[in-house]
């Protein structure tokens, strides 16, 4: 059906996450509102490192750019996350839909 | 609020792994062949919108930053459960490729940023929107007041679990946490209210989906 062709409601949304990740340079560094409180409070030397490292702290290790280096973290999560969210909602499909 | 490993004790990590497990395992079965045509591209989206905007931390008091949960969102957009499913997705994705949340402390995350804010949101927006006559105002204030909540009672439930953990005691944590929070949490209600107007003004039929 030609509909098919039409630019659907969704990549539209799907656009805005993505342009959401491109800005993502612009976030505040402060610590969040936990780190806050643990640095206040004395606890945030109980903090452990992770067990193991992939693209720790947002960035993409081998890019030497910080901003785009977060970019492209930016980018690859929120489309890791769409694939993941779209993909397990087609298993939860309700009958007769495709 | 992502709890890193180590704030919490071995206990606190493996009750809220059971609950966080438990809940998804009971948010498959009743989200199970319940997604139409519009949840499945919309529980994607929200996904990767959660995920893209809790990357933009904003500056609150005294040099600190908070960012959006997303979970009341989630909730009021396509129900508790699936908001549940949503906000698993995002919490374990942080912890497993980015570091963000600790790997034992994963349960625990996701039970205070996605079974907890999501049930409360849920039904406190559900219980507040209609109070009002206008049907938009009902909604932006219901979504905004509902997130607002869903950010102070996810930093008290993160509060109680130090408390136990033995890591500060509840009488410093709680205050700390729950007024920390509370400021964060307006910008919570302001892009949770902001969004779904921008749902209503351009797919408002996506506001339905959740009585399914």
């Amino acid at each position: 059906m030609k509909s098919e062709m039409k630019f659907k409601w969704w990549y539209g949304a799907l656009i805005l996450a993505l342009l959401l990740a491109i800005s993502s340079p612009l976030a505040s560094s402060s610590p969040d509102g936990l780190e806050r409180v643990a640095e206040d409070k004395g606890f945030i030397g109980a903090a452990l490192e992770p067990f193991f490292k992939i693209l720790p702290d947002y960035v993409i290790p081998c890019v030497t750019n910080e901003a785009l280096a977060t970019i492209l973290a930016g980018i690859v999560g929120t489309l890791i996350l769409f694939g993941i969210g779209y993909g397990l909602a087609r298993l939860l499909r309700a009958k007769g839909e495709a | 609020m992502h709890i890193p490993d180590g704030f919490i004790s071995t206990p606190v990590a493996a009750a809220g792994i059971a609950m966080a497990a438990g809940s998804v395992a009971y948010a498959v079965k009743a989200t199970n062949k319940k997604m139409g045509e519009k949840q499945i591209p919309l529980m994607g989206v929200l996904a990767a919108f959660i995920f893209a905007a809790q990357m933009l931390n904003f500056p609150v008091a005294g040099g600190t930053s908070g960012h959006l949960i997303g979970a009341a969102l989630a909730a009021i957009l396509l129900g508790p459960w699936a908001g549940v499913l949503i906000m698993a997705c995002v919490l374990i994705v942080q912890s497993l490729i980015f570091q963000d949340g600790g790997l034992l402390a994963l349960g625990a995350n996701v039970a205070n940023m996605g079974v907890v804010p999501c049930f409360i949101g849920y039904y406190l927006y559900r219980g507040i929107a209609p109070l009002f006559r206008k049907r938009k105002l009902g909604m932006m204030v219901g979504s905004g007041v509902a997130a607002w909540f869903t950010v102070v009672i996810a930093s008290g439930a993160c509060a109680v679990e130090l408390a136990i953990s033995g890591t500060v005691p509840l009488g410093i944590a709680l205050p700390a946490m729950a007024g920390m929070h509370a400021i964060i949490g307006i910008g919570e209600g302001l892009i949770t209210a902001a969004v779904l107007s921008l749902v209503l003004a351009t797919r408002a039929d996506l506001l339905e989906l959740q009585k399914a």
